[in-house]
C-alpha cells in the first residue's frame, strides 16, 4: 500500500495553496486517492499559509499526521512545521533561506534561484516547488504539462510557456541532484473509475443544484462564503436566482418566502449567522415551509475561531428556537456525502415541510477528497406534496394526517388561498390559540419529525459487526475515526463503528441494533462539552464514554486509537448492556 | 370575471380595536383590488408583527404572517420565487423602522417590484402604548413617562434617501385617496412605498392633529423632481398627502435576475458536465 503525506508551507501570498491544489489534481489525474488539509492565516496578506495532501493508491481516511515530505518556502514554514516531519522523511528547503537540523534528510533545493534565473521574477517559485515535488513523487511530466495547460490556458500560450518552463526546471534539478530517501512512487495508473476532487462546500453546492435548488439567499462568513459565490456563478445556469442579503436574517426570511412561493431554496452560513436565524427557523418550522440551511461550523462562541475547526453548533441545531420547533439536523461524514446528503436534506424538508440543518465544518468545508464521478440519479429527488383538485375545494393548509404531513397549496393555485403564520393555527391555517389545538397541532408538527426517525440509509457502519468496544460519531470525524478503528483492529483490538448522518432525530433502529452489539461505548467529537454525547444519553438512556477535543483541528486517527486502547485496558467503568435492556 | 370587495374579504373576525385607522387601509385595499381586478389566487399579501401584522389574515387572497421586522426579505424571497405573483408587503412604524429597519435601503437598493404599504400608528398598539420611531417627542406615555428622549424619524425622509422609486403618503381619514394611492403603488414598475398615516385611537389618537395638517400635494407638482419632494417633506405647516417622488426607469430587481439567468440557454445536462468537469 501506498500512503503518503505532502506539506507545503510558506508565506500566503507565495502560492502555498495553489501548488498544493495541482499536486492534488495531478494525484488524482495519476487515479490516487486524495484528503487535503489546509490553514488560513488570520489575514487576507501574508501570514503563515500550509497546504496538505496526503495520497494513497487505497480510500484516504483522515488528513494524516506527520509528514513524509515537508516543502518549505521560509524559515518560518520550518519553525511552524519542522517538528511535523516524520524522523525519516524527507525536508525540501532553500538553503539560502536557513540550515535545518534533524534526523530527517534534508534536501536542498535553491528554489528562489532557480525561480528568478527561469521565470526573472520571484513569482513563479510554486510552479517550480511542484516540479521538484512531482518529480520526487515519480509523477509523469506529460501529465503535469497538461495541468500548467488547463490551468493556465486561458491566460495565452505566453503563460501556459512559462509555467510549464518553471515546473520542468524544478523537475529537472531533482533529476540532476538525487536525494537518498527511498518513496513510493505516483506513476499514472488505470482505475476502474474516474477521479473528481471537490472540497465539501462544492459538493454540497453541486448536489443542492441537482436536489433542484433554485433560490439561494446568503450573506458572506467564513467559512460558508465560498458556497455563495458558487451559487452567484452557477445558479443562473439552472435558471435559479441568488441574492447576497443585507444579514443572515434577511438571507433566510427570503428563503422562507421564496420556498413559500414553491421554490426549493436553501441558505449557508456558520455558527454566528445561524444564531441569526434562529427565529425564522422556528417561523419555518410552525409554518411547515420546507427549507435547508447548511452550517459550516467553526469555533465558537461569539466569533470564537473563524478560521478553526469546530463541532459547537450541534446543541444550537438541534435545541435553536424558542417554542418547540421541530426540525431535521444531518451531518455528512465526508466530501462524497456532502453532495448525496445535501439531496437527502432537500427531499427530507420537502417530505416534512420542516426546516433540514446540514452540519458541516471548517475542516469538511475546505479540505479536497478525491471520489467517483457522481451520480446524480444516485439519490431520488422528493418533492413537496401538493393539495389535489378535491383536496383544493375544500382546502384546509394544515390537515391533520397519519404522517402529519398535509398538502401545500403554492400561491397562484385557485382554491388554495390560505395565510402561512407564525401563530398558533387551525387546520385551515386561521389563528387559534385553543388549547385543545395548540396540544393538536404541535403533535403534528412533532409526528413528522418521529416518522423521520425511521428512515433508512442516516448511519453507516464500519468496523467489527460485533465488538466489546463500540465507537459513535457524527459528521465529518468519519474517516479518522474509522482510521482510529483500522488501528485497533491491527492492535488486536476489534471495535464496531457507527457514523451518524442524521444527528437529530436519531435513527432509532439503527442505533438501537448498535447498542446491544456492544458492551462499551465511546462518543467521540469535535467540542468541549460533548454535545451529541448529551443528546444520545438523553435519548437512549445509556452510559457512554465521552471523547472530545477542542483545540480547532479535526481529530488525528492516533487520537482515536489512543482512546480505545484505554478502554480496551479497563480505564472506563460505563457500561451498555444493563442499561439498554431496562 | 370580475371582483368585487367582497371576494377579498376573508371570514375571519377582525381583530383590531373599533376605530382603529387600519380598518380605513383595510378597506382602501380590498378596493384597490377589485379596481384593478386581481385575481385573489396571484395576490400574497405579507406581513410581519403588530396591529397590522394581522392585515394578510382578513384578506382572502394568499398571505404570509411572518416574524417582527421581516416583511420586506420575506415579501422578496416570495416575488423572486414566483414573479407573476402580485406581493404587498404591510406592517407598521415599529416594524419597518424599529426592528426591520436595516432592511428597508436594500429593498430600495434592489428596487424589488414589490408594494410596501406602511401603516404608520405612531406606537406599539399590541404591546400597549409604547413609544415608537415616529412617536413624536412631546408623547407622554407608558415607556415614555417624561416624554420621549429620541427625535422621530421621518418614513418619507428616508424613502427619499435611500432612493425609493415611488414615495407616497395616504391617511385612513381619505379612503378614496388611499385606495388610489395603494392602486398606483401595485402598478407601479419597482419597489413603491406609501407611509399610511393610521392612528391607534387607544394609545395615541393623532385623529386631530393629522385633520388639521393634512394637506393634498397640489396636482402641478413635479413627481420626478426628488429635490422638490425634500422641500414638501420639510413643510412644517403642513403634512403632506399623495405621490413625493416617482421612477419609472429603473430596472427591477426581477428584471435584473431574469436577464443574468437569461445569458444561459436552458441546458441543465450540458451545465452539469460542465461543472463536474471543473473538479476533474
Amino acid at each position: 500500500m501506498k500512503d503518503i503525506l505532502v506539506r507545503i508551507g510558506g508565506e500566503g501570498g507565495e502560492g502555498v495553496i495553489s501548488c498544493g491544489e495541482m499536486l492534488t489534481t495531478a494525484f488524482a489525474r495519476s487515479s490516487y486517492d486524495v484528503y487535503t488539509f489546509r490553514t488560513y492565516p488570520a489575514e487576507i496578506k501574508g501570514g503563515p499559509a500550509m497546504f496538505q495532501v496526503r495520497a494513497s493508491d487505497e480510500v484516504v481516511l483522515s488528513q494524516g499526521q506527520a509528514a513524509d515530505i515537508l516543502i518549505t518556502f521560509n524559515e518560518e514554514a520550518f519553525q511552524l512545521h519542522g517538528k511535523s516531519i516524520h524522523p525519516e522523511g524527507l525536508l525540501v528547503y532553500d538553503p539560502a533561506h536557513y540550515k535545518p537540523e534533524g534526523t530527517f534528510e534534508a534536501y536542498a533545493v535553491p528554489l528562489d534561484e532557480i525561480t528568478l534565473n527561469v521565470v526573472k521574477s520571484k513569482l513563479g517559485k510554486n510552479v517550480v516547488a511542484l516540479g521538484v515535488c512531482s518529480r520526487i513523487l515519480g509523477m509523469s511530466i506529460d501529465l503535469l504539462e497538461q495541468m500548467v495547460r488547463d490551468r493556465f490556458g486561458k491566460k495565452g500560450e505566453l503563460v501556459v510557456a512559462k509555467n510549464f518552463e518553471a515546473l520542468k526546471a524544478g523537475y529537472d534539478y531533482v533529476d540532476k541532484h538525487p536525494f537518498k530517501k527511498k518513496l513510493p512512487t505516483f506513476e499514472s495508473v488505470q482505475s476502474p473509475f474516474k477521479r473528481i476532487v471537490m472540497s465539501g462546500n462544492e459538493a454540497l453546492s453541486v448536489g443542492a443544484i441537482s436536489a433542484g435548488c433554485r433560490y439561494y439567499g446568503g450573506y458572506p462568513i467564513t467559512p460558508a462564503s465560498d458556497i455563495l459565490e458558487f451559487m452567484e456563478k452557477d445558479l443562473p445556469k439552472f435558471g435559479g436566482a441568488v441574492v447576497q442579503t443585507e444579514d443572515e436574517i434577511s438571507a433566510i426570511a427570503s428563503v422562507v418566502g421564496a420556498s413559500y412561493a414553491g421554490k426549493k431554496a436553501m441558505s449557508a452560513t456558520s455558527g454566528p449567522g445561524l444564531a441569526l436565524m434562529v427565529e425564522i427557523l422556528g417561523l419555518a418550522a410552525m409554518s411547515e415551509i420546507p427549507i435547508v440551511i447548511v452550517d459550516a461550523q467553526r469555533g465558537g462562541p461569539s466569533t470564537g475561531l473563524p478560521t478553526k475547526n469546530e463541532q459547537s453548533d450541534l446543541n444550537l441545531a438541534v435545541y435553536g428556537a424558542h417554542g418547540d420547533a421541530p426540525r431535521i439536523v444531518l451531518a455528512p461524514g465526508d466530501v462524497e456525502e456532502c453532495l448525496y446528503y445535501i439531496i437527502h436534506a432537500f427531499n427530507l424538508s420537502e417530505k416534512y415541510q420542516c426546516p433540514v440543518i446540514f452540519l458541516t465544518d471548517q475542516s469538511l468545508a475546505h479540505r479536497t477528497q478525491t471520489f467517483p464521478w457522481p451520480d446524480f440519479t444516485k439519490v431520488p429527488i422528493v418533492n413537496r406534496i401538493l393539495p389535489t383538485e378535491a383536496e383544493l375545494k375544500e382546502y384546509k393548509r394544515f390537515v391533520m394526517t397519519e404522517n402529519g404531513v398535509s398538502p401545500m397549496a403554492l400561491p397562484g393555485m385557485e382554491g388554495g388561498c390560505y395565510a402561512a403564520t407564525g401563530l398558533e393555527h387551525s387546520e385551515r391555517g386561521s389563528p387559534n390559540f385553543t388549547p385543545k389545538m395548540h396540544t393538536q397541532m404541535s403533535a403534528k408538527r412533532a409526528k413528522k419529525i418521529q416518522v423521520c426517525s425511521m428512515e433508512k440509509g442516516f448511519t453507516s457502519r464500519y468496523g467489527a459487526k460485533k465488538a466489546k468496544i463500540g465507537i459513535i460519531g457524527w459528521g465529518s470525524t468519519q474517516g479518522a475515526i474509522r482510521e482510529g478503528v483500522d488501528m485497533a483492529a491491527k492492535a488486536g483490538i476489534p471495535v464496531a463503528h457507527l457514523q451518524m448522518k442524521m444527528v437529530y432525530p436519531l435513527p432509532e433502529a439503527d442505533v438501537r441494533e448498535f447498542l446491544s452489539s456492544v458492551e462499551q461505548v465511546i462518543v467521540a467529537e469535535i467540542n468541549y462539552s460533548g454535545q451529541f454525547n448529551h443528546i444520545f444519553r438523553s435519548h437512549f438512556l445509556v452510559p457512554t464514554i465521552s471523547l472530545t477535543k477542542c483545540e480547532g483541528l479535526p481529530f488525528y486517527a492516533e487520537e482515536i486509537f489512543a482512546k480505545i486502547k484505554s478502554v480496551a485496558a479497563g480505564s472506563e467503568k460505563a457500561v451498555v448492556g444493563a442499561a439498554l435492556s431496562r | 370575471m370580475s371582483h368585487t370587495t367582497t371576494d377579498y374579504k376573508s371570514d375571519v373576525k377582525i381583530t383590531w380595536c373599533p376605530g382603529c385607522g387600519d380598518f380605513a387601509v383595510l378597506n382602501a385595499l380590498y378596493q384597490a383590488l377589485a379596481t384593478m381586478d386581481l385575481d385573489p389566487k396571484n395576490v400574497v399579501v405579507v406581513s410581519g408583527i403588530g396591529c397590522s401584522g394581522r392585515l394578510p389574515i382578513f384578506v382572502n387572497s394568499y398571505g404570509f404572517h411572518g416574524v417582527h421586522g421581516r416583511v420586506l426579505p420575506t415579501a422578496m424571497g416570495i416575488k423572486i420565487g414566483n414573479p407573476k405573483l402580485t406581493v404587498i408587503a404591510v406592517g407598521g412604524d415599529g416594524d419597518g423602522l424599529a426592528i426591520g429597519g436595516g432592511h428597508f435601503p436594500h429593498a430600495a437598493r434592489r428596487n424589488i417590484d414589490i408594494t410596501y404599504i406602511m401603516l404608520d400608528n405612531n406606537i406599539y398598539g399590541l404591546t400597549k402604548g409604547q413609544a415608537s420611531p415616529t412617536t413624536l417627542q412631546s408623547f407622554q406615555g407608558k415607556s415614555s413617562p417624561y416624554g420621549v428622549s429620541e427625535e422621530n424619524l421621518n418614513p418619507i425622509a428616508l424613502a427619499l434617501a435611500y432612493d425609493v422609486s415611488f414615495v407616497a403618503r395616504g391617511y385612513s381619514g381619505q379612503l378614496k385617496h388611499l385606495t388610489d394611492l395603494i392602486i398606483e403603488g401595485v402598478n407601479h414598475k419597482g419597489f413603491s412605498f406609501i407611509h399610511t398615516l393610521s392612528p391607534c385611537v387607544v394609545f395615541n389618537d393623532t385623529y386631530k392633529y393629522y385633520g388639521k395638517k393634512v394637506t393634498p400635494i397640489a396636482p402641478y407638482e413635479n413627481t420626478s423632481n426628488k429635490m422638490r419632494a425634500l422641500e414638501l417633506w420639510q413643510d412644517k405647516q403642513h403634512i403632506f398627502l399623495g405621490s413625493f417622488y416617482k421612477d419609472e426607469t429603473r430596472q427591477t430587481f426581477n428584471e435584473r435576475i431574469r436577464d443574468i439567468i437569461g445569458q444561459f440557454p436552458r441546458d441543465d445536462e450540458k451545465y452539469f458536465r460542465e461543472l463536474v468537469n471543473r473538479y476533474a
